[in-house]
């Protein structure tokens, strides 16, 4: 309550918030997406596809606002625990690669979209929130994205994306737990490795 | 409701319930929810060399070449039509409001907006809905049965894939285009506009998937199982048995 009163004074007064006061869930997922957004309407090389540039942006303005670890980890499932230390640093990085790889083929459709954001539910000392977003395109039926948020040392993560009820999360941890059964962990690091170096996809 | 559509209607309800009840009792040896996967998986593959080779090229050509202005014309002149079934399908269902919508959007796009061409509503602020027969037999309680994939359509399920064959046979590209040949090509623009529309989808799963099949149709069972539970499905238990 004290946090909000005083947050409202600081913001009456026109005053910005200093750089160690951790930023709320929705207003930085707004941040962000503006700020990328911006950046793609604005910049003609970006939206040409410019490859490097793309990577660039993903890299700098997204990234940091993930955290993988907690993202592969769920994705694994079960089968995290049974992975060594090591394998688990592989699966985060090979894992975290085809996340930016797969958001770089797709960063300069977005270029006609608007966001809307939906009012935060949210209680003192939550360390976790769902942050809901609608994305819109003209004509088309708007879709719902929404972020699964954790609260970390250093300010508040996504660690879900879930687009029109489809879990970023969910739907890897049908794939991963496929393909650990059928060859085990190391299997699964060699295929996200095969995939990440360009393999066409499989249909099998 | 003209007798020709509820004579319809009940019949897909009752086969419908019937497909549902037989295919329940032999679904239990493959995935629960995809027990023809070898089937659908060799139709994917079909639908890989067909679309590959002649209907997407056609639709990249088509996006590349045609001014925006009028494939959003295109597009705005079948979205409104759509309009019109999301609008019967929020009836059925008992959305009253949102059909409100719907229709409202039909009427004001098909007068003020040039026979559908322009998207006045949702310049005024008068959303579109996702909505079809699919989806209002999920609400009636009806499950989605066993998935399919068919070439060129693309995922569906028994469900949805009734829903679809009933939308496709309602119309109403029929009674507005008598002559049989314009009918075609609207029906062939129809998809080809569809087809278009789903191109930035398809790289992102090619980029994203490690193996597609499998990847389209956990995305697309949950996505519906999303819609006929208003964004608010029951929660996933973890199925090792799979």
């Amino acid at each position: 309550m004290c946090n909000r009163m005083f947050a409202t004074l600081v913001l009456a007064l026109g005053v910005s918030l200093p750089a160690w006061a951790q930023e709320a869930p929705d207003a930085m997922v707004k941040r962000v997406a503006e700020d990328v957004l911006t950046q793609i309407r604005s910049d003609k090389e970006l939206q040409a596809g410019n490859q490097a540039k793309v990577k660039q942006i993903i890299e700098t303005k997204l990234v940091p606002n993930f955290d993988f670890a907690r993202m592969t980890a769920l994705a694994m499932g079960r089968h995290w625990k049974s992975a060594t230390p090591e394998q688990q640093k592989q699966l985060t990085d090979q894992f975290r690669t085809l996340l930016v790889r797969t958001y770089s083929g797709a960063l300069s459709n977005y270029r006609d979209n608007t966001m809307d954001y939906k009012p935060l539910r949210m209680n003192a000392g939550d360390t976790e929130v769902t942050v809901r977003t609608e994305v819109r395109r003209q004509g088309q039926a708007p879709v719902q994205i929404d972020y699964s948020m954790e609260k970390t040392a250093e300010g508040w993560k996504a660690y879900d994306v879930i687009v029109a009820g489809v879990s970023l999360v969910t739907n890897y941890r049908d794939e991963f737990s496929d393909t650990v059964k059928a060859s085990g962990i190391d299997g699964l690091i060699a295929a996200l490795n095969k995939k990440n170096a360009g393999a066409p996809p499989l249909a099998k | 409701m003209t007798p020709r559509i509820g004579a319809l209607m009940r019949a897909a309800t009752v086969a419908l319930a019937a497909a549902t009840l037989l295919l329940a009792g032999c679904a239990t040896t493959q995935s629960r929810v995809d027990p023809f996967e070898p089937w659908n998986r060799a139709m994917f593959e079909v639908n890989d060399v067909v679309d590959g080779k002649v209907v997407k090229p056609i639709a990249e050509a088509y996006v590349k070449y045609t001014p925006p202005l009028i494939r959003s014309g295109i597009a705005n002149f079948f979205g409104n039509i759509e309009d019109l079934f999301v609008g019967i399908n929020n009836v059925l269902e008992g959305n009253g409001n949102r059909a409100g919508d719907d229709f409202g959007r039909v009427l004001l796009n098909s007068t003020f907006g040039v026979g559908g061409l322009f998207d006045l509503a949702s310049m005024m602020g008068i959303e579109r809905h996702n909505q079809d027969f699919g989806i209002t037999f999920g609400k009636w309680g009806f499950p989605q049965g066993p998935y399919f994939f068919v070439p060129l359509f693309g995922p569906t399920t028994l469900r949805d894939g009734t829903g679809t064959a009933i939308r496709l046979y309602l119309g109403p590209t029929t009674y507005i285009f008598n002559d049989v040949p314009i009918r075609n090509v609207v029906y062939g623009l129809g998809g080809l506009d569809a087809r278009a529309n789903a191109l930035g989808t398809e790289s992102m799963v090619d980029q994203a998937a490690l193996d597609r099949y499998r990847f389209i149709r956990n995305a697309y069972l949950r996505a519906r199982n999303y819609q006929v539970f208003d964004g608010k499905p029951p929660p996933e238990v973890d199925d090792p048995g799979e």
